[in-house]
């Protein structure tokens, strides 16, 4: 059943965005895929609209985070979890932004839940959300100066050698 | 140092505000959490909410942990119901790893999770009954929440930070005490929680209190991403136990109580029922335990499930497999995997990255409290003091959780 529903959002996203929406995958049944920054709300208000077909209406936003790999090109993931509560179905939609500039339109105007999760992400990621109206550090403090979920900064004393994988063989 | 006091535009020299700070440390507060608010007189005219006072880095000390040793971080996310957390983490991981697990694991685990559920409800319901002036209430029903800490004292030795599982069930089965003390409990509480609700649900000066009091619709709710008791009591019965079944959810018969009004009232009304139908869960859970063979606990999983202590200094094989699983060698594919378990205030999400290495590459927690609790500053404009404290209370905002 998931599949079939799965299948049919891609088809939906496919025809309206065409070559915006790629990398789709499903692990553990749950539909993954990305798009560009430049369509992310775009992509995100037909998801949340069930307007001209019958297979989106994913009308609740259940997180917004990020996630650094300082190894890729686009250094920063914003991660999207969207949840279809009438049908049971999920979806991840992933943006990968340039980590020295990270910026991305923000979802507030379209869930005011948005919110919170946003000055998250920008605190701990620094990714930067066009147009949102708080964006201040929530977590940490405003002179902290760095955004401590990005991989360059170690949580601990980078001396320490038990923890390090060259010397169990790895 | 800017603590995001909140600006009041109003040049007006006449105006009388008084910026009031509820908190950090404020016995109404529950927590390290501030709101700074401007008032005029009894009335909030703005607030601003300001957190992260408790904050300790979860997401960022589970990167630098195996599997294992992230249990313990969960344990103090969510302090008034931690083995749904614990339990949320383990599940999170079988799923990546796909493991099965025996019914009798999942029965126990509906036991120990709804004891949670009903040790959350029981904080925050009777809260309310003291914010309201019912003190009596407050103490005659929290005793069963030492009752409950008993329960799993007897399981895995601790009280409030409980490390109760395993990856891949439980470190060890419950004994025959800690069925004792659950039937115990399952005779005692009921009686309990009705005098309870005689005590509340018809008083006078609780209703007026909570009736029609900071209201939310369900379009309010959905779009501040509420879930939980919360969401419920606007009348959407969203429930991942009921919607996404785990643990055996789905062999059980249960209801999930649903509100009308969105008020102050409905919120305690649902999780008064909550706590009827988590009895009811454990009542279902310790028949269905009758018909499983009895002293199974883990699943057999021995690459993955940390051995017991005699195992190891006995059995060359266990020695290993712990070593392994100790240091962070599980072979777990690289994957991403999101998990939600319905915690005491909502959906617990676990979103976990794995790239083949020690540790996750990224774990992320989606915390019902942080979610739910962004609405408080907006919900309380125009709102008296007295009830603003009323609605905190009927939020179960867990600083712990809150911040993580």
């Amino acid at each position: 059943m998931a599949e079939l529903i799965n299948q049919a959002i891609v088809e939906a996203l496919g025809a309206k965005f065409g070559d915006k929406v790629i990398g789709v995958n499903e692990p553990y049944g749950l539909l993954t895929f990305e798009t560009t920054k430049d369509v992310i709300i775009e992509v995100l208000k037909f998801l949340k609209d069930s307007g001209e077909n019958d297979v989106t209406g994913f009308n609740f936003l259940t997180d917004i985070t990020a996630v650094h790999y300082p190894e890729k090109k686009h250094g920063i993931a914003v991660v999207y979890h969207l949840h279809n509560m009438v049908k049971k179905v999920r979806v991840r939609i992933k943006v990968f932004i340039d980590e020295h500039n990270p910026v991305i339109p923000t979802a507030t105007s379209i869930w005011n839940g948005a919110n919170w999760m946003e000055r998250e992400t920008y605190d701990l990621f620094g990714v930067k959300f066009e147009g949102h109206p708080d964006l201040r550090r929530i977590l940490n403090m405003d002179e902290l100066g760095v955004h401590p979920m990005l991989k360059q900064y170690p949580l601990e004393d980078p001396n320490r050698v038990d923890k390090k994988d060259e010397y169990f063989g790895r | 140092m800017n603590h995001n006091q909140p600006v009041y535009t109003d040049n007006d020299p006449q105006s009388e505000l008084v910026t009031l700070n509820l908190g950090p440390t404020h016995p109404a507060t529950h927590g390290v959490f501030q709101n700074v608010l401007q008032m005029d007189g009894e009335r909030i005219v703005s607030g601003v909410s300001t957190i992260g006072y408790i904050h300790r880095a979860f997401e960022k000390i589970a990167e630098h942990r195996p599997f294992y040793q992230i249990t313990p971080l969960t344990d103090r996310l969510n302090y008034c119901s931690s083995p749904i957390n614990n339990m949320g983490w383990h599940m999170t991981v079988e799923k990546l790893l796909n493991i099965q697990m025996p019914k009798r694991v999942d029965y126990l685990r509906v036991i120990i999770m709804e004891l949670a559920r009903i040790s959350d409800h029981i904080i925050c319901n009777t809260i309310i009954g003291q914010d309201t002036g019912a003190t009596t209430t407050f103490l005659y029903l929290f005793q069963f929440r030492e009752h409950i800490y008993e329960i799993y004292e007897e399981i895995c030795g601790a009280r409030l930070t409980t490390n109760i599982g395993r990856i891949g069930g439980f470190e060890r089965d419950f004994n025959a005490i800690a069925f004792a003390k659950i039937n115990k409990f399952l005779k005692e509480f009921p009686v309990a929680l009705r005098e309870f609700e005689n005590l509340l649900n018809r008083n006078r000066i609780f209703i007026d209190r909570t009736s029609g009091v900071a209201c939310v619709t369900a379009e309010q709710a959905l779009d501040y991403s509420w879930t939980g008791p919360l969401l419920r009591a606007t009348g959407v019965d969203y429930d991942v136990r009921v919607s996404e079944p785990y643990s055996s959810y789905e062999d059980f018969d249960f209801e999930v109580p649903v509100g009308t009004a969105g008020d102050i009232y409905d919120r305690y009304l649902v999780r008064n029922e909550e706590m009827w139908q988590s009895v009811r869960l454990i009542e279902q859970a310790l028949e269905k335990l009758k018909k499983e063979p009895a002293g199974i606990f883990h699943a057999d999983v021995p690459e993955f499930y940390l051995p017991a202590k005699e195992e190891v200094y006995n059995n060359m094989e266990a020695l290993i497999y712990h070593f392994k699983i100790v240091m962070g060698e599980i072979d777990a594919p690289k994957a991403e995997v999101y998990h939600a378990v319905e915690g005491g205030n909502g959906e617990l999400g676990f979103y976990l990255i794995n790239d083949g290495g020690r540790t996750p590459y990224r774990l992320h927690f989606r915390r019902p409290s942080f979610i739910n609790y962004q609405m408080f500053a907006p919900m309380s404009k125009g709102m008296l003091l007295s009830d603003a404290i009323i609605n905190m209370s009927s939020m179960n905002i867990i600083a712990g959780e809150l911040d993580a």
